[in-house]
């Protein structure tokens, strides 16, 4: 593996990252008026985060247990609407419990 | 530049900083031990910026596959970039020139969308280069951290921290699923329809991206026709 090929892999994968991220920045910069399509958007953060968090979340540790109950702590929290970092630092101490016992 | 704006940014990217590096940390632990050398691990978390799209691209370079299978692969895990950063441009004042947007879409990750779409205001380019250096510091910087530390940490502290992005995902969601019932119907079909994608075989035979990509347009087209939005809940 030369570092030439590491070289243009890295370019390769950055520059397709980029044109992804770049291209609606560019060119959809006027407001959307369709009721239907800002609804779309509305929803979108909501649905991703949805869909990349369960049911990825429950096999995030090594312990299984710990997950579930670090996620049931994490949706407490979220409902009681503690911020971003309360919330996922709750998550992670009900994880490390589980684990310091061996569950 | 609006410094006020700049502070915030910051502040709001903390946690995203942190949720960062032990995920960030994984990879360059994993990386290099994989074969990669160091700066490489270093030089993909700074100039990629994203978590799936970069693992499965050092696979990809170690494996020594040719680079159109690398830019395909990467295009379709990451191209749900491209609808965040459809919301991101909506929400960008008036200010955002040309340069700013050249400039701030590099920082478009899950995490970072999912914290400027909470933000109550449109959003200023201060306030999006606060939060994406932010990012980039924690990703980078765990990243070296992991090549370099992370087999000194205990792993019961590493596997906790494995968590925590999830943590913050929760927290964006559950408040406003709690305040109106149309994101939460819109959540519990997501949450379902992901269920679904892993259990059925036809289906979890996809990759993890094409999978959130399909479910993302599919749910959000669904609600929209369902339950369109009304000026005051945006």
């Amino acid at each position: 593996m030369s570092k030439l090929y590491i070289l243009g892999g890295i370019a390769v994968m950055a520059l397709t990252t980029y044109l992804i991220r770049v291209v609606p920045m560019v060119f959809f910069r006027k407001k959307i008026e369709n009721v239907r399509v800002r609804s779309f958007l509305y929803y979108v953060p909501y649905t991703v985060l949805a869909a990349m968090t369960f049911p990825a979340i429950f096999s995030s540790t090594a312990s299984g247990m710990g997950a579930v109950a670090g996620c049931f702590v994490a949706v407490v929290l979220a409902y009681k609407k503690k911020g971003l970092l309360v919330v996922a630092l709750g998550a992670a101490a009900a994880v490390l419990l589980f684990g310091l016992f061996g569950l | 530049m609006k410094k006020e704006d700049f502070k915030e940014g910051i502040r709001d990217g903390l946690p995203i900083c942190f949720g960062y590096i032990s995920v960030s940390m994984a990879f360059g632990l994993t990386a290099v031990k994989s074969g990669l050398p160091l700066w490489a691990a270093v030089l993909v978390s700074f100039t990629n910026l994203t978590s799936a799209g970069q693992f499965a691209g050092i696979n990809l370079l170690l494996a020594q596959s040719t680079y159109i299978e690398l830019m395909i692969t990467t295009f379709i895990i990451n191209i749900r970039y491209f609808l965040m950063s459809i919301s991101v441009s909506q929400r960008a004042e008036e200010s955002f020139g040309m340069k700013e947007r050249l400039i701030a879409s590099f920082g478009i990750t899950d995490e970072v969308f999912a914290v400027s779409m909470q933000r109550r205001e449109e959003l200023s380019f201060s306030y999006m280069l606060g939060l994406m250096l932010t990012a980039v510091a924690g990703w980078t910087g765990g990243t070296l951290m992991g090549a370099v530390a992370a087999a000194l940490l205990p792993e019961v502290l590493t596997d906790a921290m494995g968590i925590m992005l999830y943590g913050m995902f929760i927290a964006i969601i559950v408040p406003p699923a709690k305040e109106h019932r149309n994101v939460l119907i819109a959540v519990v079909l997501a949450i379902a329809a992901s269920y679904a994608f892993h259990c059925i075989p036809l289906f979890s035979a996809l990759s993890g991206g094409w999978s959130v990509i399909i479910i993302t347009v599919g749910v959000s087209m669904l609600a929209a026709w369902m339950f369109p939005i009304k000026e005051e809940q945006i």
